[in-house]
């Protein structure tokens, strides 16, 4: 049986898509087999930040609808092979997702997959209450602003009543707390709120603090997931997150303002 | 001085008439165990009359002695029955002393005045059982047990203890609501609203570890968080109704 995350925030923006692809990039290189789900059915993009937008035929919809088989829609990763891609439809709306049939496609999914990594939209509507309803595990994306913070918590709060497992009784979904584009200049300044607001706020474990980070945008431009980036901090930072969800222990970096450069090392252009 | 070990007395005792319209052991069985559950306290204990004065058909001795076994079973202790002339035998085949009906053989029997002492309260006490039973239950409704809530309550939840305490063990977050009949407990932060005594009930009140809300109401007078800020912000807090008027101060 696979293990379904959906990485979700309620606000858009906030980095779902970016993190969803350097998860299930960082789980696949760790040797797990995770399928990528992009239910952001009429935007998708997934498949842009993975790199995989021009071998896109047939799509999540197109399986739902019964229109290709699931083999014919998944995308397997040309740079891991334990990595498979379900991109979204782009000219659908969300309706077309039903939960029928993305239970049916969950079910096919997870009889062959350990990881099922679902990239939710933003909203607390019907799309994102499809990405999380069968969830086993939710990480829940925030950026540390008041607005992001109280989607999430609503998210939360969907979560743990709207689920699949909060209607039948089971075990409530594992919450995680991924805090995103953390500029540690701008806690100090007293423009963001710090990880230990967002915390206090959310009472949710926190399975990492990506910084706000040049290397993500580059990286979303050449379509490589960030955590392939090894030298960056944001890379780095994901590359952490990936083993806390593995249940290894790792020290949280990156949320302290760094020191000046020195001259010698701006010249030569370091990171 | 007196040196008598004793007096006897005329008295009527209340007991519970259980009246019996078929002896089907298993169904008796169940059907008294449901009525007890309703009011158990009710029921423990109590001395119970079985009368077969509407019994349809006959009942057998150890028909009769199923049926005694299954009221002590639930609590009950028989002590006695209710027997027409023809079911007499019954009496000593199970050991239980015979009472005098309450309908025609009363007034067919000589010693009317102190029979009549007993028969007669014993059709109110009949009455009296079913409010005593109907009190009792409606007691149980009113004493809920405590609503506990051990996960955090977010922003667009609601949560609502009817007639009962709200006891919540972890963070109220802004935009969440949690109410009660009762009294309402928050042992995280309380940053959502907060209402007490929803019904009506002035002697409700919130305690909470940290007060942060947006609102704390009790039996409809309420406060928002600007009115709140002076008043022990982040900190304890006791709110409890005086006069119509809120009152908060240091757990
Ligand atoms: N850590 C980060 N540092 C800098 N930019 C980021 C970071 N995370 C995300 N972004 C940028 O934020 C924007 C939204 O990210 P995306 O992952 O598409 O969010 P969502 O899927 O939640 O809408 C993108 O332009 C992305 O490049
Ligand atoms: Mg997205």
């Amino acid at each position: 049986m696979a293990k379904i995350i959906v990485v979700t925030s309620g606000k858009g923006g906030v980095g779902k898509t970016t993190s969803s692809a350097a998860i299930s990039t960082g789980l696949a290189q760790r040797g797990h087999k995770t399928v990528v789900i992009d239910f952001d059915v009429g935007l998708r993009n997934l498949d842009l930040i993975m790199g995989c937008e021009r071998r896109v035929v047939y799509d999540f919809v197109n399986v739902i609808n019964g229109e290709a088989t699931l083999n014919q829609a998944l995308i397997k990763d040309k740079r891991n092979e334990n990595l498979y891609i379900l991109p979204a439809s782009q000219t659908r709306d969300k309706d077309a997702l039903t939960e029928e049939g993305v239970q049916n496609v969950l079910n096919e999914l997870s009889r062959e997959f350990e990881f099922i990594i679902c990239d939710s939209p933003a909203g607390i509507e019907r799309g994102a209450q499809m990405a999380l309803y069968f969830a086993d595990a939710a990480i829940v994306t925030t950026n540390p602003e008041v607005s992001s913070v109280r989607d999430s918590d609503r998210i939360l709060g969907i979560l743990q009543s709207k689920s699949r497992r909060a209607e039948s009784g089971e075990a409530p979904v594992e919450e995680h707390l991924l805090l995103t584009r953390y500029n540690p200049e701008r806690v100090e300044a007293g423009e963001m709120l710090s990880v230990a607001d967002v915390e206090d706020i959310l009472a949710v474990p926190l399975l990492g603090v990506i910084p706000e980070s040049q290397a993500v945008l580059k990286a979303s431009n050449q379509g490589v997931p960030v955590i392939l980036d090894a030298e960056s901090d944001a890379g780095q930072a994901y590359a952490d997150a990936v083993s806390r969800l593995l249940g290894e222990e790792r020290e949280h970096r990156f949320l302290e303002v760094q020191k000046k450069k020195g001259f010698l090392s701006r010249l030569l252009g370091g990171k | 001085m007196n040196d008598a070990c004793f007096q006897l007395k005329g008295s009527a005792v209340t007991a519970i008439v259980l009246e019996l319209y078929r002896p089907d052991s298993e169904g008796f069985r169940q059907q008294l165990s449901a009525k007890v559950e309703q009011a158990p306290a009710l029921f423990e204990q109590s001395p119970v009359v079985i009368s077969l004065e509407k019994l349809e058909g006959e009942c057998q001795p150890d028909q009769l002695t199923a049926l005694i076994r299954s009221c002590e079973d639930v609590g009950l202790k028989p002590m006695a029955l209710k027997l027409t002339d023809e079911q007499q035998a019954l009496a000593s085949a199970v050991s239980l002393p015979r009472v005098p009906l309450s309908g025609s053989s009363r007034s067919s029997e000589a010693s009317a005045p102190q029979l009549a002492a007993v028969a007669e309260p014993e059709v109110v006490v009949e009455r009296v059982v079913e409010k005593v039973v109907e009190r009792v239950v409606e007691e149980k409704l009113v004493q809920r047990p405590s609503k506990i809530i051990s996960r955090p309550v977010r922003s667009g939840q609601q949560v609502y203890a009817e007639g009962a305490d709200l006891i919540i063990l972890a963070p109220v977050s802004e935009g969440a609501e949690v109410l009660a009949d009762g009294s309402v407990h928050v042992y995280g932060p309380l940053r959502g609203r907060a209402l007490a005594g929803v019904k009506g009930d002035t002697s409700a009140r919130i305690f909470c570890q940290s007060l942060e809300a947006e609102l704390v109401s009790i039996a409809g007078n309420f406060k928002l968080s600007d009115a709140l800020h002076g008043e022990r912000w982040k900190a304890t807090a006791h709110v409890s109704l005086q006069d119509d008027q809120l009152n908060i101060t240091p757990l």
